[in-house]
């Protein structure tokens, strides 16, 4: 089945969805984005390529320029603590919008998955601990820690998917808090409390990975192919079928989709995402132990995903942004006891004021801005 | 879709301004010093009075040193040490401080002290932390800790256990780098002396059940050596009074504070004797000491009934930070090279003993032995019997010898037979 006869399959039922959407039989837990419209009605490659092309409009090009030359601007502060700590985190958040967004699976695990392609790294890779690391080139240490990585996601997914809504975030929280516990205890394989230090950045011949502005460009390949791999996936056959079973799971399987394969891949990849910004974190801090993978930090891809906004996967960078700003600042800006205050203080303001986060409050005050083009309103959000 | 690129276009716009505003919202009047402690997470409290210790250093100079007006540009971590090098990156790279104190634990003080090899103009302080491996494997040449750590504040408590008659003893410890450090410095000279640990139970920190580690407590022993802290420490008594245990016990320095010595359970009047040692004690009598306590109580009404350990720590590296500027009449030049030789001459009386620095740039001070004692209201409090000053690094040993012996860890002492 090419694409186009897969977007026209969701089309045509689109009337349809639409109506059951509305009345309360509905399966759907969370508002989320409509499946995406197709861009032309017939298939052929030359006419996808040249939407594609279409699509790339004035807003990438700034955007991508911007990034490109924000390290040259900033200070190696911003360049390193900001700039790719955002990217990093965002990529991890992405695999939460795309599995949330686009799967309708809120997943709090995905923090687990990037501890554990971090642990995995310093296992098989190189670190302080001489007795536990195995001290593989870093090459393959790192293609061992992705993998191994996206099978527990794809293993996390499988448990995870006969159970919906807040059933599917209680047993990843559960596989979450488990994983932190193995971790703090496990002396043989984990190294306890006091985890891993020591795992650098690899360096390419001249290239030192661990200079800030190497690193941030690092971090900036790895979110843009994360980015534009999520933005393509969602209108691909794959994508397409998983909004399709995210909005109701009962027709794509009476249509003769597998809507556990489907749910179960779409662990897989944000596993893989988080997997790749995990590693990226853990170059960034140079270290592992626990606490990167607690509770809290678990929660904070949560608070990323939701402040950004989960129905584009910009929104996943955005909320980075923002919560790296904040982290590092709010501090500056009240007395240093209450400085918390401040970050939980936007976080309810976004989420009491915009449901859909900082991307959704953009659009509702466009709307406003701009009431003619009110009825043409969301169904583009995707694209 | 130009509602897209509107949209990106301006956040980003958006996101430039934010930055360009924050960058750009520093001026150069005063000597600016970081402050870095944890102001969130476990050790909130800690931090806080940690905090309360370095202003008060500051305020007894009011506000001056070396000429110039100190300002503190305090940061926060919550104990995890990726916050901590976060925080501490923050502070000398965008708020450009040119002193940086802290952190408060030791992970933190280890990851802390890595990056200040990367800013070798910038000298580090510590605060309170106190992890052997900070000082002694790998020290950075721009990082200074006046406190003595973990092991050292053991030192002495072996031989005065076993002045006691606790020959054969059983561990309980949290298993974390601290008390793998404060059970070196108890077993170091213990074991040396003919002591024996027969068994070592390594709980994770925040355990609540300790029923299976009573379990094994082996009837022949003299007494238990318990390092844990807080609620833990109440806890394990608490199970260990139910389970009909009756041995004295030994403690580590946060083991027997106020949270236990206020313990309510019918094993109260068992826990008079149990000794424990550290850097300082409520009950120092000396005038240096009870000076630090009135201050302390005169500027933090908010503050606890005495300073706590962290207010103690952060005030003797916050002194010596700001005695240092004056002598050399804030002079910072030349990548702060006269500045870094007066703090290696720093030799003062603080309020709990001498403060000097060895070569490694760490801490050599006395130790106090306490044990609890009633005081006249009733009330327990933690008596100094003894002292032990001087305790370098090495804990008393030749360097060769200690370097046998490695750091402390699970395994590292052991003398079970």
């Amino acid at each position: 089945m090419s694409a186009a006869q897969w977007r026209r399959a969701m089309n045509s039922s689109a009337a349809a969805a639409a109506a059951v959407r509305g009345s309360a039989t509905s399966a759907v837990v969370h508002p989320m984005p409509r499946p995406a419209s197709p861009v032309s009605t017939d298939g052929g490659s030359w006419r996808s390529l040249r939407s594609a092309v279409g699509a790339i409009g004035a807003r990438h090009v700034i955007v991508i320029v911007a990034l490109f030359a924000y390290p040259f601007l900033a200070t190696p502060f911003f360049t390193y603590q900001i700039g790719a700590q955002s990217l990093a985190l965002g990529l991890i958040a992405l695999s939460l919008t795309f599995l949330g967004g686009y799967g309708g699976m809120v997943s709090l695990a995905q923090m687990t998955v990037a501890g554990f392609a971090a642990y995995m790294l310093a296992i098989f890779g190189a670190s302080s601990n001489v007795a536990i690391s195995l001290g593989w080139p870093w090459w393959l240490a790192l293609i061992v820690a992705v993998s191994l990585a996206t099978i527990l996601a794809a293993a996390i997914g499988w448990l995870s998917v006969r159970t919906e809504g807040i059933y599917t975030i209680m047993i990843t929280l559960a596989v979450g808090v488990a994983f932190f516990y193995l971790a703090q205890q496990n002396y043989t394989l984990f190294n306890g409390f006091q985890g891993f230090s020591r795992i650098a950045a690899p360096t390419l011949g001249e290239l030192d990975l661990r200079q800030p502005v190497p690193f941030y460009f690092l971090v900036l390949a790895c979110a843009l192919a994360g980015y534009f791999f999520v933005k393509h996936l969602i209108r691909a056959p794959f994508g397409v079928a998983l909004q399709g079973i995210r909005d109701n799971p009962r027709r794509m399987h009476s249509l003769g989709y597998n809507v556990t394969a489907h749910r179960v891949g779409a662990y897989a990849v944000a596993g893989f995402l988080a997997a790749v910004g995990g590693i990226l974190m853990v170059w960034y801090n140079g270290r592992i132990s626990p606490g990167t993978v607690g509770t809290g930090a678990m929660i904070n891809i949560l608070i990323i995903a939701v402040l950004g906004g989960m129905k584009h996967p910009i929104g996943a960078f955005i909320g980075a942004i923002v919560f790296v700003l904040l982290q590092n600042f709010a501090i500056d800006l009240v007395d240093r006891e209450r400085f918390n205050l401040v970050i939980g203080g936007v976080f309810l303001a976004i989420v009491l004021f915009s449901p859909d986060g900082l991307l959704g409050l953009w659009h509702s005050l466009r709307t406003r801005a701009s009431g003619r083009f009110t009825s043409r309103g969301t169904s583009r959000i995707h694209q | 879709m130009s509602r897209d690129r509107g949209m990106f276009a301006r956040s980003l716009v958006g996101a430039a301004a934010l930055f360009a505003v924050v960058g750009l919202a520093h001026a150069q009047d005063a000597l600016k010093i970081g402050l870095l402690a944890t102001l969130e997470g476990p050790f909130a409290a800690g931090g806080q009075d940690g905090i309360r210790g370095a202003d008060l250093a500051l305020k007894q100079k009011n506000g001056m040193a070396g000429g110039k007006k100190i300002e503190f540009v305090k940061v926060s971590s919550d104990a995890t040490p990726d916050k901590a090098v976060g925080a501490t990156r923050k502070a000398v790279e965008q708020d450009k401080v040119q002193i940086m104190i802290g952190p408060l634990s030791g992970d933190e003080g280890i990851a802390v002290k890595n990056y200040a090899k990367t800013q070798p103009n910038i000298t580090f302080v510590n605060g309170s932390s106190g992890a052997q491996a900070t000082t002694l494997a790998d020290p950075a040449p721009n990082f200074y800790r006046f406190n003595t750590e973990g092991a050292q504040w053991m030192v002495g408590l072996g031989e005065h256990a076993l002045s006691k008659g606790y020959k054969k003893t059983f561990l309980i410890a949290e298993d974390y780098g601290f008390p793998y450090s404060q059970v070196q410095g108890f077993m170091a000279s213990y074991c040396a002396k003919g002591g024996k640990v027969v068994d070592k139970a390594w709980v994770p920190l925040g355990t609540k059940d300790y029923a299976s580690v009573i379990a094994k407590i082996p009837k022949d022993i003299d007494a238990l050596v318990v390092v844990l802290g807080g609620a833990d420490a109440v806890n394990f008594l608490t199970q260990y009074e139910q389970a009909g245990g009756d041995k004295p016990m030994v403690g580590g320095s946060i083991t027997v504070d106020q949270t236990v010595l206020n313990f309510k359970g019918k094993r109260r009047e068992s826990l008079l004797g149990t000794a424990s040692a550290g850097p300082m004690a409520d009950s120092i009598d000396t005038p240096e000491w009870k000076k630090f306590v009135a201050d302390y109580k005169a500027n933090f009404k908010d503050g606890f009934p005495s300073p706590s350990l962290f207010a103690y720590l952060y005030y003797i590296n916050t002194k010596a930070t700001l005695d240092a500027l004056d002598a050399v009449k804030g002079d910072l030049s030349n990548g702060q090279k006269a500045y870094r030789e007066a703090l290696q001459k720093t030799d003062f009386k603080g309020p709990a003993g001498e403060v000097k620095i060895d070569a490694n740039r760490n801490g050599v001070g006395t130790t106090y032995i306490t044990e609890v004692a009633k005081a006249a209201d009733g009330s327990f409090y933690n008596k100094v019997v003894k002292q032990v000053p001087n305790i370098s690094q090495t804990l008393g040993l030749p360097e060769a010898e200690f370097k046998k012996m490695g750091l402390g860890s699970r395994d590292v002492p052991d003398c079970r037979k």
